[in-house]
C-alpha cells in the first residue's frame, strides 16, 4: 500500500493523487475487460454492489461497533421492494387481495388505473431507489429498537435471528396474500431507466446501451452507475465518520458507559447507526434487483450476511479504503478463481475436485479466522490509530510492548 | 385437546434436542464467557459421521438390528465430534482468550463456515437420506402419536442430562469446572489446570451435540451440511432463555423453547385467522430470544447479572 495512500489527514496531496489515479483506472477498466468478455465486467458489477453493502455494514460494525449478522435482510428489503413496485408482481398481489378485501383492490385500481390489474406497478427508478433506502432504514431502526440494550455476542445472535425472520417471511409471504411469490421469487423486474435510457438496452439492441450516439454493453452501463453510487457511498460514509455523529459512534464502540456519561444520547445514536447502515443496504438491494431482473430468497441467506461481514473484517474494520479492498478481494476473487481454478483442475485431474462455490466459502471462513488471529485490524488498517477499534489495536500494542 | 397433547409431545422431543445442544453453549459460556458459534455445526458433524458409520455397518454387517446400529453410530460419532470441538478450541479460541470481545466472536463465525465447507467437501451439498432404523409403528399416547425414535431420543436426552449433572456436581472434574466458571484466576491458584478444564468442557459439549445430531438425523430422516445453523441458533436461544452459563437453565430453557415452538406452530394458524401458517415455526425461537434479552437478560435460572446484556 505504499504507492497508494488514502490518508487525507497526514498526506493530503498524495492521497488525492491516488484517488485520481484509481478513478482513472476504474473508468478505463470496463473497456479493457470487455475485450475478454462481458462476464468479467459483470463480476465487477457485483463486486461494486458488495462494496456498497460492505460500506453500509462498516457503519454499523466498524464505526459503531455493533456486530450485525443480519445485514443482508436490508439488502433483501430493498430488492423485494423493487421487485414489488417495478414488475408485474403487483398484479399477482392484487389478485390475491381480492379474496380478502375486494374494496381495497377497487381502491388501488381506481388510483393507479385499470392497467395495474394486468401489468402491475412500474414505478420509476427515482421513486424506487429512495423508497428502498427509506424502508430499509425503517427496518434498521425496527431491528435496532429492541436490541438497544444488547452488546457483543447477544446482539450478534439477535441480528442473526432477525435476518432469518426476514428470510422466512420472504419464503412464505406468497399465501394467502402474494407479496413475495414465495420460493420462486419475483421475475421480470424492470431494468433501471435513467432519463429515458434503459440500462439493459432497448429491445432488439442486443443489450447495447446508446447514450448520445455512443454505444456500450449493458453491463458497462451498470458498471458506471454502480461506480458512481460507490463513490457517493464512500464520500458519504467518510464524511459521516468524521462528523459529530461519527465521533459519537466511535465513542460508543470504545466505551458505551463513558459515552453516555459524556452526554451522548446512546439510544438515538445507535438507532441512527442501524438505520443509516441499513439504508445503504436497501439502495444496493434495489440496484441488485434491477440489475438481475429477478429476486428470490436464495440470494439473501445467512451466508451472504457473513460474506459481507468477512469483507469488512478482512479489509480493516472501520477503515473505508480497507473495507473497499476487502469487498473487491472477497467479491471478485472467488469469481475470478471460478474462471481459473475449475478449468485448471479440469486440465490437471480431468475433473473438478473443489468446486468454485466451495472454494468461495473456504476463502470467507479462512479470511475471518486467519485475520482475527494474526491481524485483527485487517489487511489494510487505518493509518490513524484512533479510527481503529480498540479490539483490533490491543494485539498490536501487546506486540509492541513485547518487542 | 388431541392437538394439544400432540404438540406438547412434539415440543418435548424438539426441546430435548435443543437442550442437549444448549448445554454445549452454556457450558462453554460458563467457563470462557464465549459463545461458541460453531457449536451448531458440531451437531451437523455428529449427524454426518453417524450416517457414515451406518453406511459402513451396512456394508460390513448387514442385518444388524436397527437399535444396535443406531447405538454404534452414536458411540462412534462422539469421539469424532469431541476431537473436532477440542481442535476448534485449540486453533481458534485459545490464542484469543484475552482478546477483546469482537475477535473471538468473528473467529467463531469463521470456524462455523469452515466446518460447513469441510462437510460440503466430504459429504457433498445435497441433503442425504438418513435410514429409518427403529420400528416405524406409531405409539399412541392419549390420542397423540409418538415414534420409537422419538421415545429413544427422550430417553437418551434424559440419560445424558442426568449423567452431566452427576459429572458436574459429584466429580473432581465437575468441581474444577465450577471453580473455573466462578473465577479462573483463583481456580488456577488453587491448582486447577484451567486449560484441561476448558478442553474437557468443549469435549463434553461435543459429545452431547453428537447424540443430538445423530438423533436429529434419525428423527427427520434427512441431513445436510447447513443443517446445524438453525438448531444452533435455537439452542442458543434456549440457553439464553434458561439463563446462560447455568446447566439447569439450559435444560429447562431447551424444553420450554421446544414446547413454545410446537404449540406456536400448532396454533399460529388459528391465532392469525389463517394468515400465517405453520411454516412460520422457526420465528418463535427468535421472538423468544429478543423478548428474554430485553425483559429478563439473566433468563429463567440465571441469578448472575448478565453484564454484557
Amino acid at each position: 500500500m505504499a504507492l497508494l495512500t488514502f490518508d487525507t489527514v497526514h498526506k493530503p496531496r498524495q492521497s488525492y493523487a491516488s484517488m485520481a489515479v484509481l478513478l482513472a483506472v476504474m473508468l478505463i477498466f470496463p473497456f479493457v475487460a470487455a475485450q475478454f468478455g462481458n462476464s468479467w465486467v459483470r463480476i465487477l458489477d457485483m463486486a461494486l454492489l458488495y462494496i456498497m453493502l460492505a460500506l453500509g455494514l462498516n457503519i454499523v460494525v466498524g464505526f459503531a461497533g455493533l456486530l450485525d449478522l443480519g445485514y443482508i435482510a436490508f439488502f433483501a428489503v430493498g430488492a423485494y421492494l423493487t421487485g414489488l413496485f417495478a414488475s408485474p408482481q403487483f398484479a399477482a398481489l392484487l389478485e390475491s387481495v381480492v379474496n380478502y378485501h375486494p374494496e381495497l383492490q377497487d381502491a388501488i385500481v381506481r388510483t393507479f388505473g385499470e392497467d395495474v390489474r394486468t401489468n402491475g406497478i412500474h414505478l420509476s427508478v427515482w421513486f424506487v431507489v429512495p423508497l428502498a433506502g427509506l424502508v430499509a432504514a425503517l427496518f434498521g431502526a425496527l431491528l435496532g429498537a429492541p436490541t438497544l440494550k444488547l452488546r457483543g455476542d447477544y446482539l450478534a445472535i439477535v441480528t442473526l435471528g432477525f435476518g432469518e425472520i426476514i428470510r422466512i417471511f420472504m419464503n412464505n409471504l406468497n399465501d394467502p396474500i402474494n407479496f413475495t411469490n414465495g420460493p420462486q421469487g419475483i421475475n421480470l423486474i424492470d431494468p433501471i431507466r435513467i432519463f429515458g435510457v434503459s440500462l439493459a438496452g432497448e429491445a432488439g439492441s442486443r443489450a447495447t446501451v446508446y447514450i448520445g450516439g455512443f454505444g456500450m454493453p449493458s453491463v458497462n452501463a451498470y458498471y458506471f452507475l454502480f461506480l458512481l453510487l460507490c463513490i457517493v457511498t464512500i464520500f458519504m460514509t467518510s464524511r459521516l465518520q468524521h462528523s459529530r455523529l461519527g465521533r459519537a459512534w466511535v465513542a460508543i464502540r470504545e466505551d458505551e458507559i463513558a459515552a453516555k456519561a459524556m452526554g451522548i444520547n446512546t439510544r438515538n445514536v445507535k438507532l441512527l447507526a442501524f438505520s443509516m447502515g441499513a439504508s445503504f443496504g436497501g439502495v444496493a438491494g434495489a440496484m441488485f434487483a434491477a440489475f438481475q431482473g429477478f429476486v428470490s430468497p436464495e440470494s439473501f441467506s445467512l451466508t451472504e450476511s457473513i460474506a459481507v461481514l468477512a469483507m469488512v473484517v478482512l479489509g480493516g474494520i472501520g477503515h473505508i479504503p480497507g473495507v473497499v479492498m476487502g469487498g473487491v478481494l472477497l467479491a471478485a476473487l472467488p469469481e475470478v478463481l471460478r474462471h481459473v481454478v475449475e478449468p485448471a483442475q479440469q486440465a490437471l485431474f480431468g475433473k473438478v475436485v473443489i468446486e468454485a462455490e466451495v472454494l468461495r466459502q473456504l476463502l470467507y471462513g479462512l479470511a475471518m479466522v486467519l485475520i482475527m488471529l494474526n491481524r485483527p485490524a485487517g489487511l489494510w488498517p487505518s493509518p490513524v490509530k484512533e479510527d481503529r477499534p480498540a479490539a483490533a489495536l490491543a494485539k498490536e500494542e501487546k506486540e509492541e510492548s513485547e518487542a | 385437546m388431541e392437538t394439544f397433547v400432540q404438540q406438547i409431545l412434539n415440543g418435548l422431543v424438539l426441546g430435548s434436542m435443543y437442550a442437549l445442544v444448549a448445554l454445549g453453549y452454556t457450558m462453554v459460556y460458563g467457563v470462557l464467557n464465549l459463545i461458541n458459534f460453531a457449536h451448531g455445526d458440531v451437531l451437523m458433524i455428529g449427524a454426518m459421521v453417524g450416517l457414515s458409520i451406518l453406511k459402513l455397518l451396512d456394508g460390513a454387517f448387514p442385518g444388524l438390528p436397527g437399535g444396535v446400529q443406531l447405538a454404534i453410530a452414536i458411540v462412534g460419532a462422539i469421539p469424532v465430534t469431541m476431537l473436532v470441538n477440542v481442535l476448534i478450541e485449540r486453533v481458534a479460541y485459545r490464542r484469543l482468550r484475552n482478546a477483546p470481545r469482537l475477535a473471538p466472536l468473528i473467529t467463531a463465525i469463521g470456524v462455523s463456515i469452515l466446518l460447513q465447507t469441510f462437510a460440503m467437501m466430504i459429504w457433498g451439498r445435497s441433503p442425504l437420506p438418513f435410514p429409518q432404523l427403529l420400528s416405524s409403528d406409531p405409539i399412541m399416547v392419549g390420542g397423540a402419536v409418538i415414534s420409537h425414535t422419538q421415545v429413544l431420543l427422550l430417553v437418551l436426552a434424559a440419560a445424558a442430562m442426568v449423567g452431566l449433572v452427576f459429572l458436574v456436581e459429584k466429580t473432581r472434574m465437575g468441581r474444577a469446572m465450577r471453580a473455573v466458571a466462578e473465577n479462573p484466576r483463583v481456580a488456577g491458584l488453587m491448582g486447577v489446570d484451567s486449560n484441561r478444564v476448558i478442553v474437557a468442557t468443549f469435549a463434553i459439549g461435543a459429545a452431547l451435540a453428537a447424540v443430538a445430531g445423530v438423533m436429529w438425523g434419525a428423527n427427520y430422516a434427512s441431513i445436510q451440511f447447513a443443517m446445524g445453523t438453525v438448531p444452533g441458533m435455537k439452542a442458543f436461544s434456549a440457553a439464553v432463555l434458561g439463563g446462560i452459563g447455568n446447566i439447569y437453565g439450559a435444560m429447562i430453557g431447551g424444553i420450554v423453547l421446544g414446547i413454545i415452538e410446537s404449540l406456536g406452530a400448532g396454533y399460529i394458524g388459528d391465532l392469525t385467522g389463517g394468515f400465517l401458517g405453520s411454516h412460520y415455526q422457526d420465528i418463535f425461537a427468535f421472538i423468544v430470544l429478543i423478548l428474554v434479552l430485553t425483559v429478563r437478560p439473566s433468563g429463567i435460572m440465571g441469578e448472575r447479572v448478565a453484564d454484557r446484556a
